[in-house]
């Protein structure tokens, strides 16, 4: 009897293990951080790209929605994106944009915006890129959409797609 | 009189061995680290942008007098615990470090009974 | 044409399997006590068409046949020729046909160099060594296939990654797979043997050579692997506990194993069935291995390529293997009396088997650990160094002081009367270990202990072979693996804690300073090569108190074929220490990141991992010589 007791949970586990494989084989095995969410955004301070101060939560909390976009001149993709961020500038009032400048030199920066347009609110410049972990960025672009008490309501990594468009639309509608 | 030998060696190398230094180490601490944007590297080995980010931000931590688990919390709650390479030791990962330590005493004890069941004959 | 000669082959083969297994029922049923000459004929002609197949496509690789899609995506005519051979091997499809090579051959050879056993076991394990082959061959045929054409052919290759294109890399595959899928034949072997209830000391003396030839290959092929990363991926290590490191770690513990095992089971006839199991356990660990890298369910640095298909045939395999060998053996299990004495060899070498049962649960676990938080929980954690290490090396501390003491205890009732001189030895250790520190720095309390009992086994091991060389007796194979391997320990735990390790960015001209070491920045060079261009450059390093005066060029290769990147060390080694820099460039920035190392003994850790696997080798000659 105890045999069988012994005999009966081997196969068991054997049993369970191949089926943990199975299921695990549908699943990607790359690593993002989308589900990082819920999570409020604490110790904010980045230097202006223009003016000599610092933004810091306080001024983003006078926003209802913000949306905190990672940005470069030599970053291709950001050049995708840049079209619907430009879009939801002029027609969300709700969303105030926030652009990061990240690792970049200011007259490529200036240059990028003038060749394809502004979309942002408010520009804030991270020089050496440090004050990006802070947002838990890994690459560029990356983009961070938060509530007035300064929430993580979602990541979006890579360029900003039209179902990313059309979430943010809903998120930002909603009151 | 073998065994007071042994424990007066053992006492002797450890007057000498280096103590644990309070300085923070952060190449340790780079080793720990995944590199997000790449294939199975450490932030230590790794020369991607990210990688070298992350050390610069690091070593201001350490300049600020963080702790070397104050960073890790920190780089946790922003980019999840794939991050670091030590499973921290919580509920889910229990099983992790117990399990092998379960699996040797059980060994041992099995060992054990077995020799005795024979010795016993 | 060379893809229709390889497929026909591959199709050839499988009827031949077939026909192998069909003859070989009918052998069983026959009252002659010979096998005929027929299965014979067969297994000779499914060996020397599998190697004709895979020269076939070693050929089509020579010259560059583009038409094949697998010469396509891994090759380019102006690769080296070395590297176009080795290209054979170092992608997924081509690397099976090895897989069918070993298989194969093995089928033959144990075949053919077991006829004093008997004629069912024989039978037996050729049948389950032919399923084994047939499930490779289908999986090749219709999954895999190294000669599935593209149309139209491609006037040019994809190209091999460059980090691929190196000597150490080139043989790491076949030595390894000489290594664990070799112990496919003692899988069939120990099933053959249940089913025929052949059992004891001749069963042991059937399989131990292969066991031998298999481990001894699979720690050179370890070793390759270790030496490719460390010369090639540029960080100065050459072990991470990647999954793909432990899939070929977890069989060879359980060889280790085995190998002490059949120790007992061929001397006492004792632990039948768990050899039994061990023999089972190393090639599930196999495939078990094989399933974890190639199905792309681990994330880790050197995958192959990733199709999903492929990790469900594997595992549909695997998950068969495991039932197919589990029922057999609970059918089949009895509960034997046991005759061991606690006080002899015998109860060390099951503390072998314990040590390295622990050592095998806990790669396996933190392994598949990430696999299970994430399919159980949605959570993605991360297993790696810190943990490996954290659980594994304090049990290491153990397990050298039993490894030292283990082959000196008797067979039979065994009297401590050599305590005296162990317990000098165990002084000797302490005392060197005390002046190690004292000479020159001191370490962490783990790596004390490490130290101590890694020179333990060491003294020990050394007596051993003093005794062993004035008697000539068959004890020599065994001291010098057991005296490697605390060499490998001394030297690993040495050059653990002596290493220095400088990370910093620099421009050229510049000097960095640090401890006594001054390192200049020399030089920028622009070179162009057949394959690549490279950004070398030139480190003088200086040394305050010594007269050391060094040029290291690390480079920046920039290959076009595939468009890659790559890092390219610059070592330069000695018998007493490595010095080792790589370097990087900072995007948008003219410093270059510059990783400087010194790692002492590391031509002493290869050395040692070569002694280890030639104690395996002296072993298998000395049994050769006596049975053949």
């Amino acid at each position: 009897m105890q045999k069988n007791i012994i005999k009966l949970s081997i196969i068991s586990l054997i049993v369970f293990i191949i089926g943990v494989f199975f299921i695990g084989l549908n699943k990607s095995s790359i690593y993002d951080t989308k589900d990082l969410v819920g999570q409020k955004i604490t110790n904010i301070q980045l230097d202006h790209f223009s003016e000599n101060r610092i933004i810091t939560g306080e001024d983003l909390k006078k926003n209802d929605f913000t949306l905190i976009n990672f940005w470069a001149s030599w970053c291709a993709p950001c050049r995708d994106e840049h079209a619907t961020l430009l879009k939801l500038n002029n027609d969300e009032k709700n969303l105030k944009i926030l652009g990061v400048n990240f690792k970049d030199k200011k007259n490529n920066a200036l240059k990028f915006l003038k060749d394809l347009g502004d979309p942002y609110d408010d520009i804030a410049r991270d020089e050496f890129g440090k004050y990006s972990i802070n947002f838990g960025i890994y690459g560029i672009p990356e983009s961070i959409l938060i509530n007035k008490d300064l929430i993580i309501i979602k990541k979006f990594i890579g360029p900003i797609s039209k179902n990313d468009y059309n979430f943010i639309k809903q998120i930002v509608r909603k009151q | 009189m073998k065994i007071k030998i042994i424990i007066f060696l053992i006492i002797l190398n450890l007057n000498v061995v280096n103590a644990e230094t309070s300085l923070v180490d952060s190449n340790k601490i780079f080793k720990n680290l995944r590199c997000l944007v790449c294939q199975g590297q450490s932030v230590g080995d790794s020369n991607s942008e990210f990688a070298q980010t992350i050390k610069l931000v690091v070593r201001d931590q350490i300049k600020e007098g963080k702790t070397e688990k104050e960073i890790y919390e920190f780089l946790i709650e922003k980019y999840g615990d794939w991050i670091v390479y030590k499973p921290p030791l919580n509920k889910v990962n229990f099983v992790l470090w117990l399990f092998p330590y379960l699996v040797f005493v059980a060994g041992g004890t099995i060992i054990f009974l077995f020799l005795k069941k024979r010795d016993n004959h | 044409m060379l893809s229709n000669i390889g497929n026909t082959l591959l199709s050839l083969n499988i009827l031949i399997g077939i026909s192998i297994i069909y003859f070989s029922f009918k052998n069983l049923n026959n009252n002659k006590i010979l096998i005929g000459k027929k299965i014979y004929h067969l297994c000779l002609f499914q060996s020397t068409f599998i190697i004709i197949c895979f020269l076939t496509l070693v050929s089509a690789f020579i010259v560059s046949d583009f038409s094949i899609i697998t010469v396509y995506q891994n090759s380019h005519s102006l690769k080296p020729f070395l590297y176009k051979i080795s290209g054979t091997w170092g992608n997924h499809e081509g690397s099976l046909l090895l897989w069918a090579i070993i298989l194969t051959i093995f089928s033959f050879f144990f075949l053919f160099y077991n006829k004093y056993h008997p004629k069912n076991y024989r039978i037996y394990s050729l049948i389950i060594q032919n399923i084994l082959i047939l499930g490779f061959l289908f999986f090749l045929l219709f999954n895999s296939n190294p000669f599935s054409m593209v149309s139209p052919t491609p006037k040019e290759g994809l190209g091999l990654n460059p980090i691929l294109q190196d000597p150490a890399l080139a043989i790491h595959p076949p030595l390894l797979y000489v290594g664990f899928v070799g112990s496919s034949i003692y899988f069939s072997a120990a099933m053959a043997s249940l089913i025929t209830n052949y059992s004891g000391k001749l069963f042991a003396q059937s399989i131990k050579n292969w066991v031998l030839i298999s481990w001894s290959f699979q720690t050179l092929g370890i070793l390759a692997g270790s030496i490719w990363a460390y010369y090639e991926l540029g960080w100065g290590g050459f072990w991470f506990w990647d999954p793909v490191e432990n899939a070929s770690l977890l069989p060879w513990f359980a060889m280790s194993a085995l190998l002490h095992s059949l120790i007992v089971l061929e001397k006492r006839n004792l632990l039948y069935f768990w050899v039994i199991i061990l023999c089972l356990l190393t090639f599930i660990l196999s495939v078990t291995g094989t399933f974890l890298v190639r199905s792309g369910i681990l994330n880790s640095v050197h995958t192959f390529a990733n199709d999903p298909s492929r990790g469900l045939y594997i595992l549909i395999f695997l998950s068969l293997m495991i039932f197919a060998s589990v029922l057999l053996f609970f059918s089949k299990f009895k509960n034997n009396s046991y005759n061991l004495n606690s006080n002899s060899k015998e109860t060390f070498i099951l503390i072998n088997n314990w040590f390295m049962i622990f050592y095998l649960i806990t790669v396996l676990l933190g392994t598949i650990y990430p696999i299970f938080t994430e399919v159980l929980t949605d959570h993605k954690v991360s297993v790696g160094p810190p943990f490996y290490n954290a659980v594994i090396i304090p049990i290491v501390v153990i397990f050298l002081f039993f490894m030292s003491v283990g082959p000196r205890i008797k067979w039979i009732k065994n009297k401590f009367y050599n305590l005296n001189l162990l317990f000098k030895i165990l002084i000797a250790s302490i005392f060197i270990n005390f002046f190690i520190i004292y000479l020159f720095q001191g370490y962490s309390l783990m790596s004390n202990f490490i130290i101590i009992s890694a020179l333990f086994l060491v003294f020990a091991s050394l007596m051993d072979l003093y005794k062993s060389l004035k008697k000539q007796n068959i004890e020599l194979p065994r001291v010098i693996s057991h005296l490697a391997f605390g060499f490998l320990i001394l030297f690993i735990g040495l050059n653990y804690n002596f290493s220095i390790e400088k990370d910093f960015n620099l421009k050229v001209g510049e000097k960095k300073v640090f401890e006594n070491y001054s390192i200049e920045f020399q030089n920028l060079q622009l070179e162009d090569f057949k394959n690549y261009k490279a950004v070398i450059g030139e480190f003088n390093i200086s040394k305050s108190d010594e007269n050391l005066n060094q040029s290291l060029y690390p480079e920046i290769r920039i290959y076009e074929k595939p468009s890659t990147i790559t890092y390219e060390a610059s070592i330069r080694s000695d018998l007493l220490k490595d010095y080792y820099i790589t370097m990087s460039n900072i995007d948008r920035s003219e410093y270059y990141n510059i990783k400087f190392q010194k790692k002492p003994f590391m031509m002493w850790i290869w050395i040692s991992v070569i002694f280890i696997s030639l104690g395996g080798f002296l072993r298998f000659f000395k049994n050769a010589k006596k049975y053949y």
